[in-house]
């Protein structure tokens, strides 16, 4: 599947796009585990932007809770941003909006984690 | 010849009572929905309740632990588990049947935890000489399980006292039966202890019931043999006890499945009709007519076929195939 990053300062937006279904789970979670590691206490914050997630499947939450409790256990921190409606209510239906943050868009979810990764997500836009 | 599913005990781990508060609660909740609605006799109210007041009000979801009637309608009884819903099954058959008819019983054990076995001392046609009570399952140790139950200091009643003639009868899973008009095939599921789903087929109508069972989407090997076992079931009894987020966290190897997985399951199997089943005892009627509502919406959101019809078990459903 396809995932594009982007860095501001200490944080790290990972932009999956597309269905998340069983037929593009191993991608997801290797990209996910690529960053992983460095995302401790210290390290750099993860926020999934799902602003082009149009579907997700209990595989796919699977991975996420994996990914989540991985971090948790390194003291560092993952988010989520910008779920689509549909989206949204399969993490209500799901309980998977309880486990996780969420945020109504990127901005305020870097704006929760870090002021120097809020600081650079302004400036590479112009704000 | 049409069959029935009647579902005597849907609850899981433990039975469940609706309490007085609880029905206090519905009383004025349908006295409210009720105002100005000139319900002035039995029948227009009773009309009212069935088809204008809203399911978590007028129904209970109960009640009893795991009970399951498969009825052809030739004259011998067929159950899945014998927990505390066999009771009123037994009761069930008094009123029908009368004190003097004598009836065979065919009961397949999805696994011997207490909560699947423990209406079968309270079970009346096992006190009356001439029934015949044959149960079947997987497990090496399912007399045992019966039996011990029935033991000082747990019962009055030890099981040898019981007056009808009670078999025990060994099942490979796998390997297809034919019992009682039914071919019968069962399947390990992951359960602690193990557990075995039950693949009923007759007159080319399919009935799955697969309750105390994980299944995980992401072992493939898991998710094909559950698909063939499901494949194009008219009716799939699925255990969806915990919402996703539990089954893959706090209470993952616990053994139980959820609702999204069940979805996700019967839809890649071709199944027709979904019967939520083995209700958490910690979700009162609200909550669990709000998991089978959400249920109902994710079926719509993930489908990519024919649509799947949910349903959330209750004491006294019953579905005609």
């Amino acid at each position: 599947m396809q995932v594009s990053q982007e860095r501001y300062g200490d944080a790290l937006v990972l932009t999956p796009v597309g269905r998340i279904d069983n037929s593009s789970t191993d991608g997801l979670r290797a990209e996910l585990q690529a960053h992983l590691a460095n995302c401790r206490d210290g390290g750099d914050r993860l926020v999934l932007d799902f602003s082009k997630v149009d579907y997700i499947s209990s595989v796919g939450l699977r991975i996420l809770m994996l990914a989540a409790k991985q971090v948790r256990e390194q003291g560092g921190s993952i988010v989520i941003a910008a779920l689509q409606p549909v989206v949204q209510e399969i993490f209500e239906i799901s309980r998977f909006k309880l486990m996780f943050q969420c945020f109504g868009t990127v901005r305020e979810a870097l704006a929760k984690l870090s002021a120097t990764a809020l600081a650079a997500y302004d400036s590479a836009r112009g704000a | 010849m049409p069959l029935w599913v009647t579902f005597w005990g849907t609850r899981g781990s433990i039975p469940v009572s609706l309490d007085c508060a609880s029905v206090r609660d519905k009383l004025a909740d349908a006295i409210v929905a009720a105002s100005g609605k000139g319900l002035d006799t039995q029948e227009k109210a009773r009309a009212w309740v069935d088809t204008e007041l809203d399911f978590a009000v007028s129904h209970t979801f109960g009640g009893n632990s795991a009970c399951v009637q498969l009825d052809a309608g030739d004259g011998e009884y067929v159950l899945c588990d014998l927990g505390s819903g066999v009771r009123a099954f037994g009761n069930h058959v008094f009123r029908r049947d009368g004190p003097a008819k004598r009836n065979v019983f065919h009961v397949f054990q999805s696994h011997l935890h207490w909560d699947h076995i423990m209406g079968f001392p309270f079970f009346g046609p096992a006190y009356v000489p001439g029934n015949r009570i044959r149960i079947y399952g997987c497990h090496p140790n399912l007399e045992e399980a019966l039996r011990r139950q029935q033991d000082p200091p747990s019962f009055p009643v030890p099981f040898d006292s019981l007056a009808a003639s009670i078999e025990f009868v060994t099942l490979q899973p796998g390997r297809s039966y034919d019992i009682a008009g039914w071919s019968v095939t069962a399947r390990l599921q992951n359960h602690s202890g193990d557990s075995y789903g039950y693949r009923f087929v007759r007159d080319d109508r399919i009935i799955v019931y697969s309750t105390d069972s994980e299944h995980r989407l992401d072992v493939p090997d898991e998710v094909e043999g559950a698909a063939t076992f499901f494949a194009d079931a008219d009716l799939v009894i699925f255990d969806a006890m915990y919402s996703l987020a539990d089954a893959v966290s706090v209470k993952e190897d616990w053994g139980h499945s959820s609702n999204v997985v069940a979805v996700e399951l019967c839809q890649l199997a071709n199944a027709k009709h979904l019967v939520l089943f083995h209700h958490e005892p910690a979700n009162d009627d609200e909550d669990i007519a709000r998991i089978w509502q959400e249920t109902l919406r994710y079926e719509e959101i993930s489908r990519t076929g024919q649509a799947l019809r949910v349903s959330a078990a209750y004491d006294g459903l019953e579905i005609e195939l």
